[in-house]
C-alpha cells in the first residue's frame, strides 16, 4: 500500500464512502446579499443594491462583502483590517443586528432570504457601511484609557493578584468596534452619551488595582450624559462580539459612583 | 446625512423591547395622570360638574380604557421593580430575562383576576 501512495499524497487522509464526495470539498449554496448603499459624491439618496452569490458553507458574511466588491462591484466600501474578530474594524448592521461580518457564518443567518447588511447606527454615515468613528473614540479618549499611577514607578513589574486581576477581566477584551455604543438606543438619539463602549473601557482601569485615577474616572461619568443615560435595554450585552456583559459593567460602574467603593 | 430610506429597524431583544414597552405605558399614564389631575380639580369649581364628567366615564368604550390603563400601570409597575433590581441587585444584569418572564407572569395573573372582576361591572351593569 505505501509503495503505490508514497508518490502521490491523498488529498484527504480520511476515508470517506463514494458519493461523499472528496476530502476537502464543502458544500456551497446561494444567498442574495442586499448592502445599503450612499455615495455622497453621487447622490444624497441612499439605496439599496443586491447581489445573487454562490457562497461555500465557510463562508461569513465579510467573505461575500469580498466577493462583491472584487468581482462585481468595486465601490462598495466597507472596513475591514485583520478579517478574525481581532481589530474591530467591520461592525456592521447584519439583519438588523450589530455585528462583525467576519464573525458572522453565512450559513447561521436564514439564507432562504435576503441578508441585510447596514451601517451602524447613530454614527455619521461617510459611504455605504463606513461611519465616522470620531465622536465613538472622542468619548473613549474621554475616559482616560490609559494607567495612571501616582507612586514611584517600580523597579520591577507592578504587582497585582489574580483576584485583583480578575475583578476587570471581563472589560479587558474589548476590542473599540463600536457595535455596542451603536446598537444603544439612547446613543442614536443622544449623540453626547459616552455610550456602552467608553464606559467598558473606562471599568477596566476603575477596577484595576494598579490604577489610581479612578475617582476621576467615576466623576467623568457621574455626568448627565454619563452612566445614568444607561436605560439597560441590553443591545449592547446582545451585541458585543467579544461576549463582554456590557450592562453588567455598567451597572457596577453605577454603584460604584453610588457608593464611592471600588 | 443620509436620509431615506430609514432602514431597517434594529432587531434589539427582551431587554429593548421591554424598555420601549416601559416608555409607552410611561407616556400613557403620563397623559392620564394629566387628565386625571383635571377632572379631579373639577371639585373645586363645583361638586355637580365633577359628577357630570365623572358619570360620563360610565360606558363600555372609557371601561375598557379603563382596562388598558390598568394594563399599562400594572406592567410600568412591575418591569419598573424589575429595573430597579438590574440596577441595584448584582445579579441583576444576569437575571433580566427570566425578571422579564416574572414581570410577564404577574402582570398576566393580575390581569386576568382584574378583567373578570372589572368587566362584570362595566358590562354587568
Amino acid at each position: 500500500m505505501s509503495t503505490e501512495t508514497a508518490e502521490k499524497e491523498p488529498a484527504s487522509k480520511v476515508d470517506l464512502a463514494p458519493g461523499i464526495g472528496g476530502g476537502g470539498e464543502i458544500p456551497t449554496f446561494d444567498v442574495t446579499l442586499k448592502v445599503r448603499r450612499y455615495n455622497p459624491e453621487v447622490s444624497d439618496e441612499v439605496h439599496w443594491d443586491e447581489w445573487q452569490l454562490t457562497m461555500y458553507g465557510t463562508d461569513r458574511v465579510l467573505d461575500a462583502l469580498h466577493k462583491v466588491k472584487w468581482e462585481h462591484d468595486g465601490t462598495v466600501s466597507f472596513r475591514r483590517s485583520c478579517a478574525h474578530g481581532v481589530c474591530g474594524s467591520d461592525a456592521m448592521r447584519i439583519n438588523g443586528r450589530n455585528r462583525l461580518a467576519c464573525k458572522t457564518l453565512l450559513k447561521d443567518l436564514d439564507t432562504s432570504k435576503p441578508i441585510l447588511v447596514e451601517p451602524i447606527k447613530g454614527l455619521p454615515v461617510e459611504k455605504d457601511l463606513i461611519v465616522d468613528m470620531e465622536p465613538f473614540f472622542q468619548s473613549y479618549r474621554e475616559i482616560m484609557p490609559f494607567l495612571v499611577n501616582k507612586g514611584h514607578e517600580p523597579t520591577k513589574e507592578r504587582l497585582q493578584s489574580a483576584e485583583e486581576r480578575e475583578r476587570y477581566d471581563d472589560t479587558t477584551k474589548c476590542i473599540l468596534c463600536a457595535a455596542c455604543t451603536s446598537s444603544c438606543p439612547v446613543f442614536w438619539t443622544d449623540g453626547q452619551y459616552f455610550g456602552p463602549a467608553a464606559i467598558v473601557n473606562a471599568h477596566r482601569f476603575i477596577f484595576d488595582s494598579r490604577d489610581d485615577a479612578g475617582d476621576m474616572r467615576l466623576e467623568i461619568l457621574n455626568d448627565k450624559e454619563g452612566v445614568w443615560r444607561c436605560r439597560t435595554t441590553f443591545n449592547c450585552t446582545e451585541a458585543c462580539p467579544r461576549g463582554i456583559q456590557v450592562t453588567q459593567a455598567i451597572a457596577e460602574v453605577k454603584q460604584a459612583i453610588l457608593t464611592r467603593k471600588i | 446625512m443620509s436620509k431615506t430610506p430609514a432602514g431597517t429597524l434594529y432587531r434589539g431583544r427582551e431587554g429593548m423591547w421591554s424598555w420601549v414597552a416601559h416608555r409607552i405605558t410611561g407616556v400613557v399614564i403620563f397623559f392620564f395622570l394629566l387628565v386625571h389631575v383635571l377632572d379631579t380639580s373639577l371639585v373645586r369649581v363645583s361638586p355637580e360638574a365633577y359628577d357630570a364628567v365623572i358619570g360620563s366615564y360610565k360606558n363600555p368604550i372609557m371601561g375598557l380604557g379603563e382596562l388598558g390603563l390598568v394594563g399599562a400601570i400594572v406592567f410600568h409597575a412591575f418591569n419598573g421593580l424589575r429595573v430597579i433590581l438590574i440596577d441595584f441587585w448584582k445579579k441583576g444584569p444576569k437575571y433580566q430575562r427570566q425578571m422579564l418572564w416574572g414581570v410577564v407572569g404577574l402582570w398576566l395573573v393580575t390581569m386576568i383576576a382584574f378583567s373578570i372582576r372589572h368587566l362584570a361591572v362595566v358590562f354587568g351593569g
